[in-house]
């Protein structure tokens, strides 16, 4: 039974994320490879990146972050290997060119246009302050007046 | 027998939703009693048969009746009874009919405690509330019938899904079910106050407790959801900025704006038509996250092929309703005159400016999300839109809001000064600057996002400390301020614990992710590794049989130099009706940090694959959302909300004498 369970466990067995025959020697390296990697789509999964991803193909793709690193890639230059292979699908962080400046500049606008509308909206609010609790109207003083004399 | 008693009373509410979505209506049109007064037996009924037909879908998988199609595929007779019962709602079809029968809850909440709402507002309010039942139980019952029966039935089922079968997962979805439906609330007290053409503070009264709540049930579910996935998922991951994960947050987000503004609405009687927006856009986002997380377009463009009838469905009802709603406030918003009049350095300058960051925030969150959609449809570029975007677009709203929230949460209402504000909030700044000098100073690295974090996190709870202290007044000495503290109203306590609880949740996922240390290697049994000044040693590792699981647990001993402090367990299981494997982490819980580990697999030259994480602030991210609903019930308990709710200056004259 015992072995059946182990058994069971190892055709079964998710590859985990990062394994520990993938890091590399060089901290600096793999830290680069971390970084790198953190900012890249595994292809086959739901919005992971290939850091955290157990698919077979995240782990081809850190091996490859890797390979390209020790090879004496830049990292600039480590993404764009893998840009021009499987697309700007892979990147988290989508690019700043093109119409994805609509989405970088869709927050910063709307922020703007927010602000705009939030200070016209309080300006006016705080110009009509007078008018609502200082002076009186004539037919009021009027009126007061009338009070008063009674 | 008990099945076709629960489909057919499923029905039955569903004409009962169709009956009061209508009659109230005219009644409160024509100001005829009677027809109004249908509304609310009519919620109670509808409440009534929905929970009966709830309790007949738990009673098929709680006898695993596997002649029910749904139970079949989505059950096991060899199944722990508690996940038996939160399998009902482990599945679309269940937890749909978790959602309508959490609809009707509220109506009937409505229905229960609203008795001093005036009869039309009421009546128009739980119209509006069972048209979004009646477009639900539609939904339901014509897309995703629960009540299906198989003409032969298997012998046993298929198994819920092993990651479901978990205690954080189990109890998710329904307090995030009552946290979307609950803005259902708001939407029907928005909708109702846009046909009456009256919006004042008696309104704002009646319709802040049901915000209040469902943030409250909302900000404990995406928590929930939340510490599962740190958990459960293998490598202490808490917030994924996944399309499915942002369907809840940005609801949230535009409940923490509808929550404040419906404040001004309140106490001074302004923002009126932009809070009956928010409430109207709160209910969209809500939608929009049922519709997101249901038809599966955004995490797999095949999942809304392969089932298009549904996701079209949810479409039209959210189109519907937004239109609806959005028409008839451009119609009716003109209506609403605000009365307050308030200087730019007030209180309710801060609470605009806390709803344009939320909005923002909200706004950015939104983008993000449906771009890669918007992308891949007009300009032909598949691209992704992950969590480097909403860290780096997202992260400086929520600091500014940080920044700028005691200095708000203490102005005083209409005119207030700045100089004063400060100067009471000196101390707890200078305690704030002193944390984050330290932290800055300790770290290993030269990173500003802890620093950052814990300042904020500072400032935040002793700005909400000085909030409260500074209520009690001046004279008194401190023992007659103490006594004074204990006996303001719960809505000053609720605030300023909600907003400590931000601070801390603030500071605790600043800390996670700047000082994380992570390791990863090959440990035989017997061996010992040091990581972050911890000694782990992995004692033994051995197979182990759950009651529908084969498990792989590894037994680690936990130490700091010679003194032992905690055994841990971490497991790898085996699911063998779903084919599926789950990781449990081992973790040992700590007030200033987690030490988390997680069993791989066995390597080739022997051993075994083990990763550990040294997790700093790991509970404040989730103490602090505890902290924060926490600050909400005590709102929520306020004693202004019990007494006299929101009595009318005017009591306004409704009905007719009778003819």
């Amino acid at each position: 039974m015992k072995r059946l369970v182990l058994l069971l466990c190892l055709i079964a067995a998710p590859v985990f994320a990062v394994q520990p025959d993938e890091v590399l020697d060089d901290p600096v390296l793999e830290t680069r490879a971390r970084e790198i990697s953190a900012g890249l789509r595994c292809l086959v999964c739901r919005n992971e990146s290939i850091d955290e991803s157990n698919a077979e193909l995240a782990r081809d793709l850190r091996l490859l972050v890797r390979d390209r690193l020790v090879a004496g890639d830049s990292d600039s230059q480590v993404v764009s290997y893998i840009v021009d292979r499987y697309g700007e699908y892979v990147l988290l962080k989508p690019q700043m060119g093109g119409s994805n400046i609509a989405l970088w500049l869709a927050g910063p606008a709307m922020l703007l246009l927010g602000a705009g509308i939030a200070m016209l909206y309080i300006r006016r609010r705080s110009r009509t302050e007078p008018a609502g609790d200082g002076t009186l109207t004539e037919t009021e003083e009027a009126r007061l007046r009338q009070i008063m004399d009674e | 027998m008990i099945t076709e008693l629960g489909h057919f009373a499923l029905i039955l509410a569903f004409c009962v939703a169709c009956v009061q979505a209508v009659l109230p209506l005219i009644g409160a049109h024509k100001r005829w009693p009677g027809w109004m007064a249908v509304a609310a037996p009519a919620a109670t009924a509808q409440f009534l048969l929905t929970a009966g037909s709830f309790a007949a879908l738990t009673w098929a998988f709680v006898t695993s009746d596997f002649s029910l199609r749904l139970v079949t595929l989505n059950s096991h007779s060899a199944k722990p009874m508690l996940y038996k019962i939160t399998g009902v709602w482990g599945n679309h079809e269940g937890s749909m009919l978790l959602w309508i029968l959490i609809v009707t809850l509220f109506g009937a909440c409505v229905a229960w405690f609203g008795t001093n709402l005036p009869p039309s507002l009421k009546a128009r309010v739980l119209a509006v509330q069972a048209m979004i039942g009646v477009a639900f139980f539609a939904f339901l019952i014509f897309t995703s019938n629960p009540f299906l029966r198989l003409a032969t039935a298997p012998f046993d089922g298929q198994d819920l899904n092993p990651l479901l079968q978990d205690p954080g997962l189990a109890f998710h979805p329904p307090f995030l079910y009552l946290g979307y439906v609950g803005l259902s609330m708001t939407f029907s007290f928005a909708i109702a106050a846009l046909i009456e053409g009256r919006v004042d503070a008696a309104w704002g009264r009646w319709m802040r407790p049901y915000t209040l709540a469902a943030w409250i049930f909302l900000t404990i579910g995406i928590a929930l959801g939340s510490w599962w996935a740190y958990y459960e998922l293998g490598w202490g991951g808490f917030w994924f900025w996944d399309p499915v994960e942002n369907a809840s947050f940005m609801p949230w987000l535009i409940a923490v704006a509808l929550l404040h503004s419906a404040i001004v609405v309140e106490k001074r009687e302004s923002l009126k038509s932009w809070t009956i927006l928010l409430a109207i856009i709160a209910f969209g986002f809500s939608m929009v996250g049922a519709f997101i997380t249901r038809s599966g377009v955004l995490t797999s463009v095949h999942a809304f092929a392969n089932d298009p009838e549904r996701g079209v469905f949810l479409l039209g009802i959210t189109a519907l309703f937004m239109m609806g709603g959005l028409t008839m406030f451009a119609a009716r918003a003109s209506v609403m005159q605000s009365k307050g009049v308030f200087a730019v350095k007030s209180r309710e300058s801060m609470l605009v400016l806390n709803n344009l960051l939320l909005g923002v925030a909200c706004f950015i969150v939104f983008v993000g999300t449906i771009w890669p959609l918007v992308s891949e449809l007009f300009f032909d570029r598949k691209l992704s839109v992950g969590a480097p975007f909403f860290n780096l677009a997202f992260t400086p709203f929520m600091v500014l809001l940080g920044l700028v929230l005691p200095i708000g949460a203490m102005l005083p209402w209409k005119r207030g000064s700045f100089g004063r504000v400060l100067r009471a909030l000196a101390p707890a700044f200078v305690l704030a600057v002193a944390v984050a000098l330290l932290a800055w100073a300790m770290q290993s690295g030269r990173s500003a996002l802890g620093p950052v974090g814990l300042f904020l996190g500072a400032w935040l709870v002793a700005g909400s400390v000085t909030d409260l202290w500074t209520r009690t007044g001046r004279n008194g000495g401190v023992g007659g301020r103490l006594r004074r503290l204990a006996r303001l109203p719960r809505a000053d306590w609720g605030k300023s614990v909600a907003h400590g609880g931000l601070g801390i949740t603030m500071a605790g996922v600043a800390g996670m992710m700047a000082w994380s240390v992570e390791d990863i290697r090959v440990a035989q049994v017997g061996d010992s590794f040091d990581v972050a000044g911890y000694t782990l040693t992995l004692d033994d590792v051995r197979q182990a049989q759950g009651p529908n699981y084969m498990s792989t647990t590894g037994d680690f001993t936990l130490a700091r130099g010679a003194s032992r402090i905690a055994l841990l367990h971490p497991e790898k299981r085996f699911y063998p009706v779903a084919q599926m494997p789950t990781t449990e982490a081992g973790i040992d819980n700590g007030f200033l940090r987690d030490v988390y580990v997680v069993i791989g697999d066995p390597q080739d030259g022997g051993g075994w694959a083990v990763r550990t994480y040294y997790k700093p602030l790991a509970n404040w991210i989730w103490g602090g959302a505890i902290l924060m609903a926490l600050g909400g019930a005590l709102s929520l308990s306020d004693r202004r909300y019990r007494v006299a709710a929101g009595a009318r200056k005017v009591a306004p004259v409704q009905g007719v004498p009778a003819e």
